[in-house]
């Protein structure tokens, strides 16, 4: 038996180019402003040229391995690292809990209001965060230090020792950004269908069960979109650093891209710049790459 | 019952434990904007105290904070309604047509998305030096442009599918054209989740301070998020006005997250959650 075949409709011209005409200018646009200057970048870090003395030389690569050799751009990769990996699982545990808590029954008008209130850390302007951590850790006259105080605690110079600087930004982080993880988790949660639920409630008292067996599947892509973004936002973690110690004291909370930063526009090497542009850019489109198919795989 | 009671006990504590954490800094704030600069630094702290709004006045009259605020309002509107207009027919197309390349395209807005932006801020940067548009809005407004057409995208093509295809035909068979029928009957039927789109990529334009701070950093181009690291330079930090103008730039983000914190989880993850 031969499979009835549907003839393929000829589209005329005209139609083939009508969604382009929707498409284009938006294509247009970030062809300019985000692929445009990424060539650029390439370009440039080719070059070795300080902004303002003269132009660009060639020097091929000798601004990457500059760079792979620079002990101060390699320290800066791994402080983001640790900086990812020290903020990101207690975001997750965090959030988690926030998420099964707003997804129980009791405290109705409780659970509305956290519900509300998580997206404000999320509003809020990184600059002013920044300047309000500045603030409230201050080692003499902070409240943090004086919550500490009546707890009996010696006060912590926050904002001078290295250790307690880059512990500062890692909580502050994690007050930015448990929210968005409490969020995605707690729309993955509201994904479990209402007549599963109420069959296993009849089923088992087990709160373990009931979280294994039927919560984590439905949170499995909640959990997967929420590593992948965080780990992207903190990568891009640029403006509440820099408004609390611009990556002080000394180097403690300098991450990647405020090394960037530095080179660029306080240090004007921008073949350097470029250099680590690049390299940066390759990881996370790596990153971006990978998780991306398969984070959408129901899309498109 | 008492299991029951204490469970909900349980429940209670741990979520007010977390409002109190994400709302003290937030009081803080708001509490030294209306504080005396000695107040501001009192220990203990003086939890009940008369409101004083010098610091507001101060702030208005030393930091031109108002101009900064409409220096931002004016970078944000034009940012979304750019990205809004080349963004909203780009989801359309992509929501209404299947052609060659057109997942690879919408995936290449998530590429966007994840952009580190010191890395397009480099080059955008030497650009505007030699056109000589540093601390021109439009040079922002362009560069904004990385982050909202995806987020403007990605929340638009859902809605546009959601739209009944039975409402285009029947326009299409009254001889309307393809663009009027996205401009005439699609477009106002998705205006809620335009609104969505463009709430969320302007509280990301709002706040930005990277690209603001270097392209345009003049004390008449400045926006607000730049105005605070304005008062690093100083000797003293004077902590009364630096958080009145905290409040007032914060003021417009938290009440637009607000409106849409139903959505925030979807917008920020590009759609991959629904």
């Amino acid at each position: 038996m031969t499979e009835p075949t549907l003839h393929e409709v000829k589209v005329p011209r005209i139609r083939q180019w009508e969604p382009w005409f929707f498409v284009g200018p938006s294509l247009l646009l970030l062809l300019a402003v985000g692929l445009y200057p990424t060539v650029f970048v390439a370009y440039f870090s080719f070059h070795n040229w300080t902004m303002g003395m003269g132009p660009p030389v060639f020097n091929g690569f000798d601004n990457y391995i500059e760079t792979l050799t620079s002990s101060d751009f390699i320290s800066s990769i791994l402080r983001t690292f640790l900086f990812l990996i020290v903020t990101l699982p207690i975001e997750l545990c965090l959030g988690l809990s926030i998420a099964l808590a707003l997804d129980q029954t009791r405290n109705a008008w409780l659970r509305r209001l956290v519900q509300i209130l998580l997206v404000v850390p999320i509003a809020t302007t990184p600059s002013v965060v920044g300047m309000l951590v500045q603030l409230m850790f201050n080692t003499q006259l902070g409240v943090v230090n004086y919550g500490l105080h009546v707890l009996g605690i010696a006060p912590i110079d926050w904002l001078g020792n290295a250790h307690a600087a880059l512990g500062m930004v890692m909580m502050t982080q994690i007050w930015e950004w448990t929210p968005f993880v409490a969020l995605v988790l707690s729309a993955s949660l509201a994904t479990v269908p209402q007549d599963i639920e109420e069959a296993i409630t009849l089923e088992t008292e087990s709160f373990w069960a009931r979280f294994r067996y039927i919560k984590l599947p439905f949170l499995r892509p909640g959990l997967v979109a929420s590593i992948v973004f965080q780990t992207i936002f903190t990568i891009k973690t640029f403006d509440m650093i820099y408004s609390v110690e611009k990556g002080g004291p000394g180097d403690a909370t300098q991450m990647i891209a405020l090394h960037i930063e530095r080179i660029a526009f306080r240090g004007f090497d921008v073949g350097l710049a470029s250099a680590e542009s690049v390299l940066t850019l390759i990881v996370t489109i790596v990153l971006a790459q990978t998780v991306v198919s398969f984070l959408y795989k129901d899309e498109v | 019952m008492t299991k029951h009671k204490l469970l909900s006990l349980g429940h209670g504590l741990f979520l007010g434990f977390i409002a109190l954490i994400i709302i003290f800094p937030f009081y803080w704030m708001i509490a030294s904007s209306l504080k005396t600069e000695n107040q501001i630094f009192q220990l203990p702290p003086v939890w009940l105290f008369k409101p004083h709004f010098a610091s507001y006045a101060a702030a208005i009259v030393n930091d031109n904070i108002l101009r900064a605020l409409l220096n931002s309002l004016i970078v944000t509107v034009g940012a979304v309604a750019l990205g809004i207009a080349v963004g909203a027919p780009a989801a359309y197309g992509l929501a209404r047509y299947t052609f060659r390349g057109s997942s690879q395209i919408q995936f290449w807005y998530v590429t966007n998305w994840m952009l580190i932006p010191v890395v397009v801020l480099i080059p955008f940067y030497l650009l505007a030096a030699n056109l000589r548009m540093i601390d021109n809005p439009i040079v922002l407004i362009l560069i904004y442009q990385t982050f909202v057409v995806p987020v403007v995208v990605w929340l638009l093509v859902d809605q546009f599918r959601a739209v009944p295809i039975a409402l285009e035909e029947a326009a299409l068979l009254d001889g309307m054209s393809k663009f009027g029928i996205f401009l005439r009957i699609t477009l106002p039927l998705t205006v809620p989740g335009i609104t969505v789109a463009a709430i969320l990529a302007g509280i990301f334009a709002w706040n930005d301070l990277l690209y603001a701070f270097i392209l345009t950093p003049g004390t008449d181009a400045r926006t607000a998020p730049t105005v605070m690291m304005s008062y690093l330079g100083g000797y003293i930090i004077p902590w009364g006005r630096v958080m009145a103008s905290a409040v007032m730039i914060t003021g417009p983000v938290v009440v637009g997250g607000i409106a849409i914190n139903k959505y925030i989880a979807r917008g920020l993850t590009l759609g991959a959650v629904k």
